[in-house]
């Protein structure tokens, strides 16, 4: 592999947990529901995810696993602030507190086991076209899967009548319950969605990634994926493009390193460039109402009861 | 079945924890980790020396961990003397101010903290000479590399850090001259994930003998998975890359517990400041991989002798430096306050030191 | 069905008993957990809650550990009132702390207390300027502070670990990722010897006590509410919704920059990375704990500390992983700010509407 086309393969791998996890959240914070738990349902996912491959032998059970532990702790979420109407920012943040402290505990037992390393899928054909053929067609599985998962969301958000369902509803509450929907279903299904994406995210790191469970290994990364679906405006493809982004600043910066060039920019400022280009992006859309109201839930973190 | 098989792994970790938990005499030993302890790592070495002490002296220990490097440590400290612990190892350098601190209130207690560099009137210092054992490493990196490139990747650039990375690249071209070393910084002691990333991106670029100064095994791992070699560290990470895993610099704390608790306990215990390495055992190399050859084996037997007889030194002169400038003259050994205060690179490493 | 429904009006006996709830069910999930891990429960509470707070030192380092998220937490429930989103005190704090270590490394030599006040000031401006950033772009350009406020935690931390890795670091601390030791001048007077316990403790109580006037007794603390619970009444009567954005995140912002300041200038002495322990995120766990009520705070800032003190004492009397210790702080908070839901409503058993 030339040394462009390892780059773009390692850019690929470090996006796709946050990909996942990312277009999960998206989905709940369409419909207005805005949970910062992220990192603990990706913890849980995570040692599920790896726990349960490791007694079945299974990568995909793993991920099945991951899934529900994710829908689990969102499930525990969505009861706080969708049926309980407690704040939804501290919930989340005390879920993810729940979430990091549970993986750690169920996790003792796992921390000295290994499990085999999962080979990549080869697209026959494709991946032989040179430099890209590699990174795009010669991956894990879910790779694939988070692409999947992207044409998915795309097509369910803007092109099914479902998806425009909850667009309405993340944008006004109280008329989707007027024309009849049942708004606090809704929320649940898109809630326990964006935990089961964080819980397969999870379980990614844990099973495909870095094959190993350790405390803390989640390191940050679900709070990266908060900070993504922003930067992305709640759009799909701004995910994917984002998501990439935040993985090929990582990796561009060390094949610079690992080639001998020393940047003479302290790294600290290359990682903060990430978030201070999300604040950027964000003062662009919201300059004007309209670009708001295009990309932004307008009831995004407010709790709804509907008064029958 | 796997059902039953997790109930029994949680039940036996419900056990271990209950049987250490059943011990809580007078005479204790506290320990402060700064992580949890997992199965290999910085803590982990640590806390096999807290087992060996246990087992050795039959006095009873409990332990902290996961304490951050701020205001909570010296609560945790002041608990452990508080409740008459008899000696407080504080394993971390975030520790050392709290540490001093709390030791200044209980003149009775004794306190030691790792890899600081203050002393108290009842607070000594340890640390290992790890980078004897990073030396050898480099000896069989130096030899088994058919690139000539090696890849490194670390955390933070301090000295401890950087002598490893120097007495790396030292004995790599004591044997290899044409060896070059690169060095990839990610900027956190543990993140399994960049770990690994930072190791495939070393591979990639032509390394094929790498090995890391940050907490985790994903480096030796991805070595496994890409068919190179790799070098533990702190713990022996052999199960983790059977094949890759060459050997490991490790850290051997027990018998340096033992001596400190038995000498407190006899009543002649000074603090001072050790720096041990593979003289007092400190550093060991775990066993080393079939792979390497037995002549060269033997060199490494040899070699560790040596450097437990000292009359090998990891830094002896000429010692020149990545710009050229010669640091230590030939006929001369680098000074414990130069190794102290290193923060440059050496001849042979092409990378850049962060700013 | 059980269904919720409305009371007709709050409940005063629930605003009380809600909390008493969230205890009995953390109690019960406790028990569970205790047995589940083979421990005796009674002991394992006895340990948890009781014994860090034994003896007057324990009491000072709740008292200590409570200081920063009583000030945080009642600066952000000034602007929450009015639903003013911020949510990146933690990244205010760090900028606190290290305006305030600016100072204390600028006046090395000084001695007096012309230093304290500089820092105390300086930390206060530092939370201030990092919270003025979302409120700037708030009511110029409409951004979200949710997500402004939070992205600038990330930030926050990047700039401390850049500064101590340069800039402030100690040039005799052998690379060490620190600052110098602040001189005496430059530290918060203890409050009694022996202990940790020092003058922000006073800052948190008087911050408490100001902060209960404006929100209870003041005209603007009665427009903040007027403008959360009702957005165009609030307009209607012609309050500034941008003043009240400003107001909002500048309290946070200067409280948790104070906060940071405390930390610096009270048990750290310097600063590190480490200057937050998280206490930017658990405060507004605290503040909506408390019902953004600065009683409420005091008692939720105290159960926080304890929680967290009773974490470390299992560890050391139990030998209970730290993972528990999170384990239990997240089911407790989630109790807490799940059943606060009956003070409005009430469970009826209702037949299944069609």
């Amino acid at each position: 592999m030339d040394t462009l086309s390892a780059i773009l393969f390692a850019t690929i791998v470090a996006g796709t947990p946050l990909i996942i996890v990312a277009l999960g959240q998206l989905i709940a914070e369409k419909s207005g529901v805005l949970n910062l738990g992220a990192e603990g349902m990706m913890a849980m996912g995570a040692i599920a995810g790896f726990a349960i491959t490791h007694h079945s032998g299974s990568p995909w059970l793993g991920v099945l696993a991951g899934m529900a532990a994710g829908a689990l702790m969102s499930f525990l979420f969505a009861i706080v602030v969708l049926t309980l109407m407690g704040n939804q920012v501290a919930t989340g943040l005390a879920l993810s507190i729940l979430g990091v402290g549970l993986s750690a505990f169920i996790g003792k037992p796992y921390e000295s086991e290994i499990l085999p390393t999962i080979g990549p899928i080869r697209i026959p054909l494709l991946a032989d076209i040179p430099i890209i053929g590699d990174p795009l067609f010669n991956q894990q599985a879910l790779v694939y899967l988070s692409w999947l998962l992207f044409a998915a969301i795309a097509w369910f958000l803007y092109r099914s009548r479902p998806g425009l369902v909850l667009r309405a509803l993340g944008e006004s509450p109280t008329s989707a319950h007027s024309i009849g929907y049942p708004v606090i279903r809704i929320r649940y299904l898109a809630t326990l969605f964006g935990g089961a994406m964080a819980g397969v995210g999870g379980a990614f790191l844990s099973v495909f990634y870095t094959p190993l469970w350790v405390e803390g290994m989640v390191a940050g990364r679900g709070w990266i994926a908060i900070a993504l679906v922003v930067f992305a405006t709640w759009r799909p493809l701004r995910v994917i493009v984002g998501a990439y982004l935040f993985g090929g600043v990582m990796v561009a910066q060390l094949f610079v390193q690992g080639s001998g060039l020393g940047v003479n920019i302290p790294s600290q400022f290359l990682s903060a460039l990430p978030y201070l280009a999300t604040i950027i992006v964000l003062v662009i859309i919201s300059r004007d109402q309209n670009t708001v109201r295009l990309n932004a839930p307008v009831s995004l973190g407010q709790p709804y009861r509907p008064e029958a | 079945m796997i059902l039953t098989k997790i109930i029994k792994k949680l039940a036996l970790a419900t056990l271990s924890c209950a049987m250490i938990g059943a011990t809580q005499a007078a005479e204790n030993v506290g320990f402060v980790y700064v992580s949890p302890i997992g199965d290999a790592g910085w803590t982990y070495q640590h806390d096999l020396g807290r087992l060996q002490l246990e087992k050795e002296t039959g006095v009873t220990t409990s332990f902290v961990e996961n304490v951050a490097e701020g205001p909570d440590a010296e609560r945790v400290i002041r608990e452990m003397a508080k409740r008459g612990d008899k000696v407080i190892f504080a394993t971390s350098f975030g520790f050392m101010n709290y540490a001093l601190k709390v030791s200044k209130s209980f003149p009775k207690t004794a306190f030691v903290h790792a890899t600081g560099y203050k002393l108290g009137k009842n607070m000594g210092l340890v640390n290992a000479r790890f980078y004897e054992g990073r030396y050898l490493t480099g000896v069989i990196a130096g030899e088994m590399t058919k690139s000539n490139v090696l890849g490194y990747v670390a955390a933070f650039p301090i000295p401890e850090v950087l002598q490893g990375i120097n007495a790396f690249i030292q004995g790599a071209r004591s044997v290899n001259p044409k060896a070059e070393l690169r060095v990839i910084w990610v900027n956190s002691w543990f993140d399994p994930g960049k770990e690994r990333q930072a190791a495939l991106t070393l591979l990639s670029q032509n390394s094929d003998v790498i090995t890391h100064h940050t907490d985790s095994t994903a480096v030796v791992q991805a070595a496994e998975d890409q068919g190179k070699y790799a070098f533990g560290y702190h713990s022996d990470m052999s199960k983790y890359g059977p094949k890759a895993h060459l050997t490991a610099a490790t850290h051997h704390w027990g018998d340096y517990y033992v001596n400190t608790v038995k000498a407190v306990q006899a009543g002649n215990w000074k603090p001072g400041s050790v720096w041990g390495g593979y003289a007092e055992g400190m550093v060991k190399l775990a066993p080393l991989n079939k792979a390497i050859p037995g002549e060269l084996q033997d060199r490494i037997r040899k070699m560790e002798a040596q450097l437990k007889a000292g009359t090998l030194h990891p830094f002896a002169g000429p010692v020149v430096d990545q710009s050229g400038k010669t640091v230590v003259a030939a006929g001369q050994n680098m000074t414990d306050d130069q190794l102290n205060q290193m923060n440059y690179y050496l001849q042979g490493v092409v990378s850049k030191i962060p700013n | 069905m059980l269904r919720l429904e409305r009371r007709p009006e709050a409940s005063h006996l629930m605003s009380y008993a809600s909390p008493l709830i969230a205890i009995g069910l953390m109690l019960v999930g406790g028990l569970l957990l205790f047995t589940l891990l083979g421990k005796n429960p009674l002991e394992g509470f006895k340990v948890f809650f009781i014994n860090p707070i034994s003896d007057w030192y324990g009491v000072s380092e709740l008292l200590l550990k409570a200081t920063p998220l009583m000030l945080i937490a009642v600066g952000l429930a000034v602007g929450f009132r009015a639903n003013v989103w911020n949510i990146g005190a933690e990244g205010q704090l760090i900028v606190g702390g290290i305006t305030a270590s600016a100072v204390a490394l600028y006046f090395q030599e000084s001695e007096g207390v012309h230093v304290l006040i500089l820092m105390v000031l300086a930390g206060g401006l530092g939370g201030m300027l990092w919270a003025a950033i979302p409120a700037f772009l708030k009511t110029r350009f409409n951004t979200n502070e949710i997500l402004v406020s939070l992205m600038l935690v990330y930030v926050a931390q990047l700039l401390v670990s850049w500064l101590v890795h340069g800039p402030m670091m100690d040039p005799d601390g052998f690379n060490f990722p620190q600052s110098r030791m602040f001189e005496d001048s430059a530290l918060l007077p203890l409050l009694s010897e022996g202990n940790r316990l020092n003058l922000a403790f006073i800052f948190a109580l008087a911050a408490l006590l100001v902060g209960y006037v404006f929100m209870y007794r003041s005209f603007t603390g009665f427009q903040m509410q007027v403008a959360g619970f009702a957005k165009n009444a609030a307009r209607y009567a012609g309050f500034s919704a941008k003043r009240m954005v400003w107001i909002g995140l500048l309290s946070g912002g200067a409280m948790a920059g104070l906060a940071g300041m405390a930390e610096v200038a009270g048990p750290m002495g310097q600063i590190t990375e480490h200057v937050s322990s998280n206490y930017g995120f658990a405060a507004i766990i605290v503040a909506f704990v408390a019902r953004l009520n600065p009683v409420g705070i005091f008692f939720a800032s105290l159960l926080m500390a304890l929680l967290y003190l009773g974490g470390e004492q299992a560890q050391q009397y139990m030998n209970l992983p730290s993972s528990i210790s999170n384990v239990f702080q997240g089911m407790l908070l989630l109790f807490l700010l799940g059943s606060d839901v009956f003070i409005n409503y009430r469970l009826r058993w209702k037949e299944a509407v069609a």
